[in-house]
Formats: structure tokens, sequence, C-alpha cells
């Protein structure tokens, strides 16, 4: 993004050229459903305005007249908003989520608003054995860029000679899928995403990119449609972590309308390079070491451990011992919250509405009917043992018990940080992506229930994570780890993930048919890949 | 030196390893009626109407069940990993407002400035009588 930032100012390329060389790729990458709204006025208009900065030299800083894309559910003014949902679809918000107005104000070009599982539930579908991976919103499944690389490519000739090139195409994995997938297909050059559960890093790792969840509290959620208001947090994607450090930087700092930002006075940051790694203390949390995990990725988390202890940095074996209640505490704890804010559509104020107009009950009951997938109908109903618990249970054996559980696991990382740890590494997910075909088969959602294993734990702790792409797997896809930092200390985190990236060197996806199709608009053909370049 | 140690162990059959889900303890499963469904459906105003459901339900309790394995004596329930910062509270000065309109144009139904709902207090029929809000 730097590079691209420089070669604005020097004028060798132009806003709105970007803008339209960005809309086109938008348009040949159609068939991967990334988008669903892409705004386009919007940003050749934008595009227009850092043009003009631009050439009176007052650019408002790195992210001017760089396109973006933010996933849809984040509240953009004057654009469709619909969390991949029947209950939003047509609803179109009075105002900018904080983020998104940061980024606005910044001089960013807002591309569009992208695909999503309905609601960014994509962590919590797969806990209820339901399908995720992006795969679940009304607007249809998302496909991972990757599908189409030469790199898979050409893996998958060695294996087969079956020619329906399209047949078998891969998951993004969720919920951001379609910001993965518009980043990873060059239609932007940062998204953003929501993190739950791991919604930002899974498909970051599964398409090849860094994938940044911030520490709780960092970043504002006002205008974040909610899930989970305990856990959620607006995630970045990006190709580098370079990328992702500049747009954190833009993004973080107290924001009056939510109340759960810190008000600790945060600046803007450039990321050290760091080179000597002998005074960090890496470590590796033996209970994520599990039976499930890919021998591939078991492999490469270990190859990186190794790589980490041979450039001399201390790298020991740690212990989160109640890792194996997160998938239910989480479950509880979610299945309720969600609930709670999915109460709000009723179908009065926004949303889809219902004909019944005999009671407000039944009015309610069939609008959320009506609107809602099987997904969220699912929580809705594994929820309502919330107040079944009430009524007939006592409360304090669920939902509180999943509170104080909840402490067990986030001290597990303050005992382990408070020991000496810098980071923690470990998976993102428990394997590549896999195909659609695959995926939605009946006995591969015991599989994908645990999929977010390594991931949400954060979440409940609040602690800042980030996927970095590390390298290919044998079927040529990418594979991405995960290093977990202290609460607050994103900018050490992200420090630890550029030297990891510099070392690991992650190659760049090849597909170039799609960007050899679209009319150059460079005339330096240097600066598309300089573009490309981490 | 880790790397021994855990070498050995990412190379160990992963038979010996502990799967990362909690075993479910011995717990006997509640059992759900008919009724509790339909009154849950009231409280949460979404409507199944379906046998499914129960066992989907009783499910999602075993699920929950297995928390109980956990010991939790003493350990108090964490609301927001923020719990030892104050919450920002700002001065009670009015600075926004006055938007009605925009408040109201996503809205099916508005009559001047009021949203416009059916009448209220009359609860959702039984579940013999559901079938006239059947699913459409």
């Amino acid at each position: 993004m730097a590079l691209v930032s420089a070669a604005l100012k020097q004028g060798q390329i132009t806003p709105t050229e970007l803008c339209q060389k960005c809309l086109s790729l938008i348009k040949k990458t159609k068939f991967l459903n990334a988008y669903i709204t892409v705004s386009e006025e919007v940003a050749l208009k934008q595009a227009e305005e850092s043009e003009k900065r631009y050439k009176q030299g007052h650019s408002l800083g790195d992210l001017d007249g760089i396109p973006v894309a933010v996933k849809d559910n984040f509240s953009t003014a004057g654009i469709e908003t619909t969390c991949a949902s029947n209950m939003l679809k047509g609803y179109v918000p009075p105002y900018n989520a904080t983020v998104v107005q940061k980024l606005l104000d910044q001089g960013a070009l807002l591309m569009g608003k992208t695909n999503l599982d309905e609601f960014a539930m994509g962590c919590l579908a797969s806990l209820l054995r339901l399908r995720s991976g992006s795969t679940d919103g009304v607007f249809g499944p998302v496909k991972n860029p990757w599908s189409y690389s030469k790199q898979y490519r050409e893996k998958k000739k060695q294996k087969s000679h079956d020619e329906n090139e399209d047949s078998n195409w891969l998951i993004t994995g969720g919920s951001s899928g379609g910001s993965a997938a518009a980043v990873s297909a060059f239609t932007c050059f940062a998204a953003l995403g929501s993190d739950t559960g791991g919604s930002t890093r899974n498909p970051a790792a599964h398409c090849g990119l860094v994938g940044l969840k911030p520490s709780y509290g960092l970043v504002s959620r006002h205008g974040l449609i909610p899930l989970v208001n305990s856990m959620d947090v607006p995630g970045i994607l990006t190709r580098c972590v370079d990328d992702a450090a500049i747009v954190l930087g833009v993004l973080a700092g107290h924001d009056p309308k939510d109340s759960t930002t810190i008000q600790d006075p945060v600046k803007p940051f450039m990321l050290s390079s760091l080179t000597d790694v002998s005074k960090l203390c890496v470590g590796i949390p033996k209970e994520y070491l599990t039976p499930e995990l890919s021998s591939e990725i078991r492999s490469l988390w270990s190859k990186a451990a190794n790589l980490f202890e041979s450039e001399g940095a201390k790298v020991i074996e740690v212990s989160l011992p109640h890792t194996s209640y997160s998938i239910v505490c989480y479950h509880v704890l979610c299945t309720s919250e969600v609930a709670s804010n999915m109460a709000r559509f009723d179908g009065l104020e926004y949303g889809h509405r219902c004909d019944i107009d005999v009671s407000t009950e039944a009015m309610y009951a069939a609008t959320r009917r009506e609107g809602f997938n099987d997904v969220i109908l699912e929580v809705l109903l594994n929820t309502l043992f919330k107040p079944f618990t009430v009524i007939v249970v006592n409360y304090e054996n669920y939902f509180v018990k999943a509170q104080k559980v909840r402490r067990l696991i986030a001290n597990d990382f303050v005992n382990v940080f408070n020991s000496g740890v810098d980071v923690l590494l470990t998976p993102t997910t428990l394997s590549e992506a896999v195909p659609y075909t695959e995926f939605i088969k009946e006995d591969n959602r015991t599989r994908s229930a645990q999929d977010d294993i390594f991931t949400q734990a954060v979440n409940m702790a609040g602690l800042p994570a980030v996927s970095v792409p590390t390298a290919l797997s044998h079927q040529g896809l990418p594979i991405g780890l995960q290093f977990i930092g202290r609460a607050f200390c994103d900018q050490q985190l992200l420090t630890v993930a550029k030297w990891f990236e510099k070392q690991v060197q992650f190659p760049v996806i090849q597909i170039q048919e799609l960007m050899d199709n679209c009319s150059s608009v460079f005339e330096n053909e240097k600066l598309a890949s300089v573009t490309l370049k981490q | 030196m880790w790397a021994r140690a855990v070498w050995l162990a990412f190379r160990a059959p992963a038979g010996g390893r502990r799967g990362l889900t909690a075993k479910a303890g011995p717990q006997g499963s509640v059992r759900i009626t008919a009724e509790m469904i339909e009154h849950l459906e009231r409280l949460a105003l979404v409507d199944f109407g379906s046998q499914e459901a129960v066992a989907r339900l009783e499910k999602a309790i075993a699920f929950a069940d297995r928390l109980r394995a956990v010991d939790t004596d003493g350990v108090e329930p964490m609301e927001s990993v923020l719990e030892d910062r104050c919450l920002y509270l700002r001065s009670d000065n009015v600075i926004e407002g006055n938007c009605a309109e925009e408040v109201l144009q996503n809205s099916h139904r508005v009559v001047e400035e009021y949203f416009v709902a059916p009448p209220g207090n009359i609860s959702l029929p039984k579940l013999d009588e559901q079938e006239r809000f059947s699913h459409s």
C-alpha cells in the first residue's frame, strides 16, 4: 500500500485510474461473488476528490486514494447494508460506522460492501453443525480466488484431468469471506471484516492474506451490526502486515460513540523492522496440538517454531489448560448474546416486515421466520434454553457458569504472558480451504464444528491476534499461522508478524489470466507488480 | 530444549492426545415437552413447530452441560474483558438528534412520526391453531 501511495504522490498513477482498474477487476471477478454491493459512483467521486488533493499536494495520508472494501455488516450511509440477510435487504443506514468514517476521512475509496455469512455467524454456524465458510448468506457463497490460481490448478492437473474447471471451487472460510476474496483478487488493497470467533483470521488463512483481529476495545464497534457485544471486533484484511498496521493506525482509538473503546491515547505507528529476535519469547500452546489438525499444518507449525529458535528466539511449550472447554463456553455465551442482539429485528423500525397484521406477536414471529435463515433460527432455538433455564433450570448452571469458565480461559492467557512469553504461535485453521462440494457434505459437519478452535479463545480473552500466510500446501493452497499477543500490544504483535512474513516469503497468488484480460491502465507494467509485492 | 520435546510430540501418533472438546460427562439429559417449546416460542417470538426442535434443544442442553465438569468454585463470572477499566461516560449535553426523518425512513409503515405496529398483547395462538400462520 505504501508503494501505491508513493506512486499516487508522484503522479505515476491517479486515484481515478487506480479506482477504474479495481472496478474493472471487480467486474472480471464477479463470479467470485465477493461483493454484494459495488459502489461504483461513490468510489469514482471519491477518486476525483482524492485526485484534486494530490494535485494540490494536500493528500490526507497513506490511505488517500486507496481502494478499500467493507464487509456488509458495517453501516454505510446511503449504501445498502444487508448483513447478507433477508431481514435487512433494502436497509439503507443513515450513518457511517465509525471505522468506515475513519477510512473515508483518510480519503480511502469505498469500492463496495462484501459478502459474508448471514449476520456474520460463520463460526457459530459451525458450532451448530450448520454450514458457514461464507456459503450461507442469501446472496450465495463466496468463491476462493485460489481456486483459479496457477498454483492450485497446476497441482490439480497432476492429479486428475478433469477439465470442468469451475465445479470444484474452494470456499473462502468465514464469515468475512467476501472481504478476503476481494483483497485476494486485488480488487482492493484492504478490507474490513469482523471477528467474533475467528471470522477475519479464518478466511485470511484460506485466502493467503494477513487477517488482523485487534485487541477488544482498541477499535470502535459503532456501526458494526453486533453479534456478540463482548467479543466482536472490526477485523482488517490485507496482503501484507505493513498494510494492516497502516489501517489499524487509522482505525484505532477511543470513540465517544462506543463506550467499550478504551480511552488511552492511540497514535498511528510505523512498524519497525525487527532484525534481532533473540529477546523474543514465543509460546507454543500444547493443547492446540489436536488430532484434528492436518499433518501438513502441524508440520508447518513445527517448522515455524524451529525458525524462531534458529534465529535466536526463546521458544517454549506453554499450557492453556481450559482449552478443551472453550468451544462449549463460546457456544453458550455467543448464543445468548446473539439472541439478544437479534431481538431488535422485529420488522417495525427497519428491515423486512411480513404481511401479517393480526397482532404484534404474530407479526414479529412471522417477520423473523421469513427474515432469518436457518442458522439464525437455529441459534435462537439453541438459545431458547436460556429463558428455559431461567424458568425450569437454574440460570446459574449455564450462562453464569459459562461466564466463569470464560474468566478461567482468559486467565490461562494472562498466566502464560505473565510467565515471560511475548507471543503465542498457533495454527489458524485445521486444514487448508476445501472444495465447496466437500464442505457441504453431511459428514463434513463434525469437522467444521471444530474449525474455530484456534481462533475463538482469543475473542473470549479479548486479545489481539493475526493470521499470517506462511506457505502453500501440497495442493498449492495457502496455509496461515496465527500469532496471539498481549492485550493492547498490537504493535508488538504486528512487529513479530512482519519479521515472520519476511522470513517465509509467501508467494503472490498467480491469477494472471484475470489480470491480463483487464485492459491495462498502467503504462508502467512494473507498477502492477509493485502493487502486488509485499 | 523445547524443540526436541515438542518435536517428539508433533510426531507422536495422534491417538494418545486428548481431542480439543471436553468429553460429555454422565449427565442426565433434560426432557423437553411440547408445552415448553410453545412457551419458549412465545418468549423468543419465533415459531418452529417441528418435532425436530425438541431433539435439537435437548442436544444443545447436553452440549452446554459439559461445562459442569469445570471447577469454578470461587471464580467470578466475567462480563467483559475490560472489567478493570472505567466505562466512558460522556457529559450530559445534547450534541446530536433532530433526525426523525432519517430514523423513520427505513420503516415499512409510518404514519406522521409514528412507527405503526399491529395491535399488541394478543398472544400467539396455541400450537394446534398455528396452522393458520403456517409457513408460506
